[in-house]
């Protein structure tokens, strides 16, 4: 990381701010905490299952974790405007039976894969513009909306189908082999990730999009365009909804108008456990990727261990109310970090 | 002076401005020079908050003209004021709590490259933008302890330097203040003043707005005294005419 590989994230490197060694060091340690709880948790797991360190499993992992981690990144970009996406599983499956449609027809994975590119893009498009133009108190409520309309979408163009078999070698290649013994779509999120890394540390536009998230009012007075900020998140997610549709197609062989059930839950959930903040322009791609594969590892682990998936559903959810709280923590110590500096200066 | 007097770096003429019944800007006229602070005076309500809105964009005015080095200028916005070079820190200060000071002083007006790429899309010059950051910084004196660290982590003092010192780099006509101590500690107010000073110093031209009669006695060069939306008084503030001042803030026979 570079010297200023810290500053943007919700764990600002404050040790040399001046604050006291144990507000910094706590500070510290939510900053790094979700990567050591990670690493924490496929050392312990590792020991109870001899299992979960086989090539055949890590892949297994690699390749269920994909999805959700590419569509958390455009997640994480919405959230650091202070936004929500909840239209992201039901997008995904919508765009998947808008896929399975165009293959009926023809056989490209090319067209196949514009088209669930498009319709992603279209639907996050739609949540971005009534979110902004329609001056909607808060993007929870159109992404809901497009949440119900996707769905009802998805089931109707699938006419009672629950599943439609079959998609074009390419979207297959894409989602389901591998490559060096690397699932494909592990690739693919690398290379989502590196796109976002690129868009949010080194463009202009990434600047913008953290200036939006901390402070709204002071981005528009220095005249950053800040209602094209908000949309292009909204957008990038549904491009990214559109890339994991490829992806969740392409494993599957098929496409469903069931497909991303809970994944809003699942996305948000990897950005917060990650270690972003809902306060607003602080979080970046790293923390939706580690996010993404802890959810993956945790499920993954208890799949291997025979816990059952209502209890899983569970464990997510209260894993979801430890980050929130971490997120809490943190901003409290940072204004207690503040006030030392005051006193100091006094 | 010798020669000519110089021109105002910016002038209000014949100000007027009405919110419905309230009348807030009664022909106000007031001119800002360089190297000067000009302090704006007044009781709450006196129109203070209004003609500084109108001379940053976030107000229009209903009648008469701002004119900058000469030449009347339309601001129908901030960021159009900000173009024509007139900064303005507000008690809120307009900061990323998120990001760093420097990321703070070029937010909205980034270095970045290749110049033919609309600007969202270019990449940012961080380095470059650091050392400038750091050198006009280290110029008015503003010591922070670590330039890489959030804004949010430092101390009011520092975030009013801060949004000062960014004010500063970007005006090329002139830096309004409004109540720029009012949130400090006397220690920290002592650095702002300082500050503005520097300021001075520099060439700039400050317009300040402020409650604290020490301030204003010792900082600046000439006082203009709105009431009731009216200029009522303008005047050089010295030891000796304090009272004087504030009679005219307050109203009252002197």
């Amino acid at each position: 990381m570079s010297d200023r590989g810290g500053t943007m994230g919700a764990s600002p490197d404050v040790s040399a701010a001046g604050a006291s060694p144990a507000v910094s060091l706590a500070l510290t340690l939510l900053g790094v905490g979700p990567l050591l709880i990670l690493i924490l948790l496929v050392a312990v797991i590792s020991q109870l299952t001899p299992d979960f360190l086989r090539p055949v499993n890590v892949a297994n992992i690699a390749a269920q974790t994909a999805v959700i981690a590419i569509v958390a990144i455009g997640q994480q970009l919405v959230i650091l405007t202070r936004g929500i996406d909840l239209s992201v599983g039901a997008n995904l499956a919508l765009a998947t039976v808008v896929g399975g449609l165009v293959f009926r027809s023809c056989d490209s994975a090319l067209l196949v894969a514009l088209a669930m590119l498009g319709s992603a893009t279209l639907v996050g498009a739609v949540n971005g513009l009534v979110f902004v133009v329609g001056r909607l108190p808060h993007p929870f409520i159109i992404t809901l909306a497009m949440l119900s309309v996707c769905r009802g979408l998805a089931l109707e163009l699938a006419v009672g189908h629950t599943t439609m078999r079959g998609m074009p070698d390419g979207i297959v290649a894409i989602g389901g082999s591998e490559t060096f013994g690397a699932p494909n779509s592990f690739f693919v999120v690398v290379a989502v990730a590196i796109a976002g890394l690129a868009m949010t540390r080194a463009m202009v536009w990434g600047r913008w999009i953290y200036a939006v998230g901390g402070n709204p009012e002071a981005a528009l007075e220095m005249g950053i365009p800040v209602r094209g900020v908000l949309v292009s998140t909204y957008v990038i997610s549904g491009v990214c909804v559109g890339i994991g549709a490829i992806v969740l197609a392409g494993r599957t062989g098929a496409s469903s108008p069931l497909y991303g059930n809970l994944l809003e839950l699942d996305t948000i959930a990897a950005v917060i456990i990650g270690g972003a903040s809902f306060l607003g322009g602080r979080g970046h791609i790293g923390h939706a990727l580690i996010g993404a594969v802890m959810i993956g590892v945790i499920r993954n682990a208890l799949n291997l261990l025979g816990v059952d998936i209502f209890f899983q559903m569970i464990a997510i959810g209260l894993v979801i109310v430890v980050a929130v709280e971490a997120d809490v923590l943190r901003s409290r110590l940072e204004a207690r970090a503040r006030s030392i500096q005051a006193a100091r200066a006094a | 002076m010798s020669s000519a007097p110089p021109l105002p770096v910016l002038s209000v003429r014949q100000a007027e401005k009405r919110f419905g019944a309230v009348h807030a800007l009664k022909g106000v006229s007031l001119e800002a020079y360089r190297g000067e602070v000009l302090a704006l005076l007044g009781d709450n309500g006196a129109g203070k908050s209004t003609l500084v809105k109108c001379m940053s964009g976030v107000y229009a005015l209903d009648a008469g003209e701002i004119v900058l080095d000469g030449a009347a200028v339309r601001i129908h916005s901030p960021a159009a004021a900000r173009r024509a070079g007139i900064e303005t820190v507000y008690q809120d200060l307009a900061l990323f709590d998120n990001l760093t000071p420097s990321q703070n002083f070029y937010c909205g007006r980034e270095m970045s490259f290749p110049a033919w790429l609309p600007r969202g899309l270019r990449f940012l010059k961080s380095r470059s933008m650091d050392r400038e950051a750091a050198a006009v910084l280290d110029r008015l004196r503003v010591g922070l302890p670590n330039l890489a660290a959030p804004v949010a982590l430092m101390s009011g003092g520092q975030r009013q330097a801060i949004a000062v010192a960014r004010a500063s780099v970007f005006a090329r006509k002139i830096v309004i203040l409004d109540e720029p101590t009012a949130a400090l500690g006397l220690r920290e107010s002592r650095k702002v003043l300082d500050l503005i000073a520097q300021l001075r110093s520099e060439g700039n031209a400050v317009i300040l707005i402020t409650h604290n009669m020490e301030h204003v006695v010792e900082l600046a060069d000439r006082a203009v005294v709105l009431r009731q939306g009216r200029k009522v008084g303008e005047l050089k503030p010295a030891r000796s005419n304090q009272k004087d001042l504030v009679a005219l803030i307050v109203g009252a026979d002197p």
